[in-house]
């Protein structure tokens, strides 16, 4: 097994070889006769377009739940394990068919629900509410960065280039400020490919007049040399880790070699699209639910021991109508329901107030109402795994309130 | 050389404005030689070598004025020409759905259900590829295996000379085989090696091979290669320039169903014609058009009975939000523009029976009075009364598109392509001004942009991040780069992060530079910036060996 000071020797030596190695891996070079403790990871997922949440997580005790959805919703769980129903949790949820690949990890008590669970502010704008999630702030538009950025620790030594890495052609919203954050489409690729060029292009950026520019380029190369050792290597997961094709699955299979890598990834990033089913939705949740859940199932066999240091959190912009729409398909609503997985998680339970779905029970008589603030879930993870204690300027303005997610908190 | 030397003093030129105090900056006038430059670099996509002295003989002042009137101007004789092998682009969305149709349907014609396209040599393509299908089927699991169907029509010595070579040999071996056994060589062949021969086909040969890839597949193709050949060659830029504005403003996602076959009608007919029109009528095309009805979902949306409303339950069909709420929010009058779910509600109970005829077979805009809510409505406090028809969706188009918030909302977002990622609050309301006073004309609000003072200020001057077509299109046209097809150029685009016409979300990309500042899209455009210079970018012809640096480094990254 290669460790993490075996391979920074090895590449920064590489590096120091090709004139490029930069400046914090020299330097923990030199230092690595001292243990250096594994760091924990944050992952968080963004499903864009606003997931039915009712339809992931199903609440299969509820009766209405089947009056306001007449054609759409997931019958109850049943002994003969019928291939539609739900799969039950806990007699009032159950997970939807799909996601069959996820309940091992509830019954491993790896993860954790938590339900009718989102944003606090009343927008329906898929822009504006995912702006906010990102942002960590409701309602607030002139924050400039994004949670995740604000919740890395700081740190007095180097830190990798890598420490906060998104999977996507464009940085999100979440990852954006003052700490360094990269976005990569691809492991493999992420190079100037002319060596020659690349110098002059370091340079140049190095000297850009635009501070945002030169930043940007600074953390590209430091990336790049960064990420030249690790492709070396053509990556094979776990046995039994089984990505599905497509982005999402290729997003997480590409995190998990970064871990492996031991790149010094601290916080990660991925999104998965397409949930914003008007119209036809049965077919197509079914079909993305699947993807889902065995990306995530996957990334969980191929990480190993090491989940131990990891927590993953999901998030959607806001839920979708209590009610089914015209063509059995749902319109936009509030609260959602969010997975939290991991080694430190407390699963195997779902948490959160249940507020109920009779029609006085829902947020403006038509949306799940919203018992748990997204910050409650986040903060603890900021606060407890990452072990950032300034949740103030994480979370500004707001004091989250833990759900106890976390088996040390 | 003099490619290169032109793009240094661009950068030179461009360097001094920091980020900081960018208010007093709005007030600070660019020196008069950076006029030109200035200009070129927000109204086309990116000067070319000649293009400053051309502007400073016709007159500064004047060509912006051709730029605001493209029927004066005569379009690019060289442009025209390359398009004409997208045939596609030409097509009704009908047209495109018997050319080029999907392999489902290439299945339906094969069992009679739809009739093959008119045109003789498409309609040969296609039947080749039903015939191919129709084999396959009979034959089932014990279908012969890709060499056993070549070796019939091919010798060894035959095959090896397609197989290996440059693509000029292999394209001269192809057409020395018998005239009449080329299409089903060309069907049979692999696809690596109909490929191999695709940088040097000639047009007609590449798009034989391209069909044979997969009809489908040729109008997402044309598409993206219509907008980068339009960008890099039209000399009516800022029509182009434009068109990409507002096609993204009323963003259609390609992949969505049935709209694969409505989007290049969308474009050419529903957006283009109206970039500097009244923006009533340019909202109003978008309301009817068949590609936003089935993209928004409205062209499924109908009248809940008054039983089930007041129950708040679904029937089997009833109303859907999604095209009201996005009229609002994104279309009009933005998402702080003052209005609640209630008129979200009413505006969709409006458009109810705004649907289409035949969504399958390419569509067409229908009123369905039965399928319409007539009951009152309400629209942002105005009030529609009840047993109206297709007028109460007029009535809200008229209600929204004079409204000061959309008028403001509209204004910002251009002054956010054309000026900066803040444009300064006093340049948004002279042109929302403009807009309420004209009625929403849209060259007028152009107008008064271009003549304001912060457009031609220190503030806006080199201050924009472009985006991937913005940088792509750019930098072929500031090595004047020959073009014989765009479809690299395209996948160029779609690395840095804008796959053209396929952004799924109906917000389109966003109109802020800094959106683009990123280290993969750095990364992507270095690595583009190098090989377009050394001329390793297929169908891309830009001897420039060292501009690779230039078009790669920071400057040539903002406009």
């Amino acid at each position: 097994m290669t460790t993490r000071r075996i391979f920074l020797r090895n590449s920064a030596l590489a590096m120091v070889g090709m004139g490029s190695a930069p400046l914090w891996l020299k330097r923990t070079l030199y230092a690595a006769d001292a243990p250096s403790p594994r760091k924990k990871i944050l992952i968080a997922i963004f499903q864009r377009g606003a997931a039915d949440g009712l339809n992931i997580v199903v609440p299969h005790g509820e009766k209405a739940y089947y009056a306001l959805r007449p054609s759409i919703a997931i019958p109850r769980p049943t002994t003969a394990g019928d291939q539609d129903a739900a799969l039950d949790l806990d007699g009032l949820f159950g997970l939807h068919p799909s996601l069959a690949a996820l309940k091992p990890l509830y019954d491993q008590q790896l993860l954790a629900i938590v339900d009718a669970a989102g944003s606090p502010d009343p927008t329906r704008s898929h822009f504006d509410a995912q702006d906010y999630m990102e942002s960590g702030t409701p309602g607030l538009k002139a924050t400039v960065d994004g949670w995740m950025n604000r919740a890395l620790p700081h740190e007095e030594a180097k830190i990798s280039p890598l420490r906060a890495v998104s999977l996507g052609p464009v940085l999100p919203r979440s990852m954006r400020g003052s700490h360094s954050a990269v976005a990569l489409q691809n492991v493999a690729d992420f190079q100037v490919r002319n060596a020659e060029a690349a110098q002059t292009f370091e340079r140049l950026y190095l000297e850009a007049k635009d501070p945002a520019i030169q930043a940007a380029g600074r953390e590209s190369f430091e990336a790049a040399a960064l990420l030249r050792s690790i492709q070396k290597q053509p990556y094979s997961p776990a046995a039994g880790a089984d990505y599905p094709r497509g982005r999402f699955g290729d997003s997480l299979r590409q995190i998990a070699q970064l871990i492996k890598a031991d790149a010094g990834v601290e916080v990660a990033f991925a999104d998965i699209g397409g949930w914003d089913h008007h119209v036809n939705e049965p077919a197509q949740l079914a079909n993305l639910l699947r993807e889902y859940a065995q990306a995530l199932n996957a990334f969980w066999r191929d990480m190993g021991d090491r989940m131990a240091d990891i927590v993953l959190v999901t998030m959607s912009e806001f839920g979708r109508t209590a009610h089914e729409n015209g063509n059995r398909g749902t319109d936009h609503g509030h609260a959602n329901c969010m997975f939290v997985m991991g080694g430190p998680v407390r699963g195997g339970k779902v948490y959160g107030r249940w507020p109920g779905l009779e029609r006085e029970q829902l947020y403006e008589n038509r949306d799940l109402a919203l018992t748990t603030d997204f910050r409650d879930v986040l903060g603890e993870l900021v606060l407890s795994h990452l072990g950032n204690p300034t949740l103030a300027s994480v979370f500004p303005g707001y004091d989250p309130k833990f759900l106890g997610l976390l088996a040390n908190t | 050389m003099r490619t290169r030397r032109w793009i240094c003093t661009a950068m030179l030129v461009s360097v001094g404005v920091s980020a900081y105090a960018k208010k007093s900056l709005f007030q600070q006038e660019i020196p008069k030689q950076e006029r030109i430059v200035h200009a070129l670099n927000r109204l086309t996509f990116g000067p070319r070598p000649q293009d400053e002295a051309r502007v400073r003989s016709i007159g500064l002042k004047k060509w912006i004025d051709l730029q605001l009137h493209p029927e004066r101007i005569n379009e690019n004789p060289v442009l025209i020409e390359k398009l004409k092998t997208l045939d596609s682009l030409s097509m009704t969305s009908e047209q495109l759905v018997a050319n080029y149709p999907t392999p489902q349907m290439i299945r339906q014609m094969a069992g009679g259900g739809l009739p093959f396209p008119a045109d003789p040599d498409r309609r040969m393509m296609i039947q080749k590829l039903v015939e191919r299908f129709g084999r396959r089927q009979k034959q089932g699991e014990s279908a012969p295996p890709e060499g056993q169907e070549l070796s019939s029509l091919l010798t060894p010595d035959q095959f090896r000379l397609l197989r290996t070579g440059t693509p000029q040999e292999r394209v001269i071996a192809f057409e020395n085989l018998p005239a009449e056994k080329q299409n089903d060589i060309l069907i049979a062949l692999p696809a690596g090696v109909r490929q191999g021969m695709f940088p040097a086909a000639p047009p007609e040969l590449r798009r034989k091979i391209e069909l044979t890839a997969g009809p489908q597949q040729v109008v997402a193709q044309d598409l993206a290669e219509g907008k980068l050949l339009r960008a890099i060659y039209s000399d009516r830029q800022l029509e182009e320039v434009l068109t990409d504005f507002w096609f993204n403003h009323f963003n259609i996602y390609l992949d969505k169903g049935a709209d694969h076959f409505m989007v290049t009608e969308y474009e050419r007919d529903v957006i283009r014609p109206h970039v500097l029109g009244k923006f009533r009528e340019l909202l109003e095309a978008t309301a009817k058009s068949p590609a936003m009805l089935f993209y928004l979902d409205n062209w499924q949306s109908v009248a809940q009975s008054a039983d089930q409303a007041r129950r708040g339950i679904a029937a089997r069909r009833g109303l859907n939000e999604n095209y009201g709420r996005e009229l609002l929010e994104l279309h009009t009058l933005g998402v702080d523009g003052g209005y609640t779910q209630q008129d979200v509600t009413e505006v969709a109970r409006c458009f109810t029976g705004w649907t289409i005829n035949q969504p399958l077979r390419g569509g067409s805009f229908n009123f369905n009075p039965r399928t319409h809510d007539s009951a009152e409505k309400t629209v942002l406090g105005v009030k529609i009364p009840p047993g109206g028809g297709i007028e109460d969706g007029e009535k809200v188009l008229d209600i929204v598109a004079r409204h000061p918030a959309t008028a403001r909302f509209i204004s910002r977002k251009l002054a956010m392509r054309f000026v900066a990622d803040e444009p300064p609050v006093t340049l948004v309301d002279s042109m929302a001004a403009t807009f309420l006073k004209t009625d929403g004309d849209l060259l007028e609000v152009m107008k008064t942009l271009l003549e304001s003072k912060e457009f031609w200020s220190e503030g806006a001057y080199r201050s924009k991040m472009k985006s991937p077509l913005e940088m792509v299109a750019s930098a072929v046209r500031a090595l004047n780069g020959e073009v014989d097809y765009a479809s690299s150029l395209a996948n160029q685009v779609a690395q840095m992060g804008e796959p053209l016409y396929r952004k799924q979300e109906p917000t389109g990309y966003s109109n802020s530079g800094k959106e683009w500042l990123n280290s993969a899209g750095l990364i992507a455009r270095m690595n583009f910036a190098v090989n377009l210079a050394d001329n390793k970018i297929p169908g891309v012809k830009a001897d420039a060996a060292q501009a690779g640096i230039s078009l790669g480094s920071p400057d040539f990254q903002k406009r």
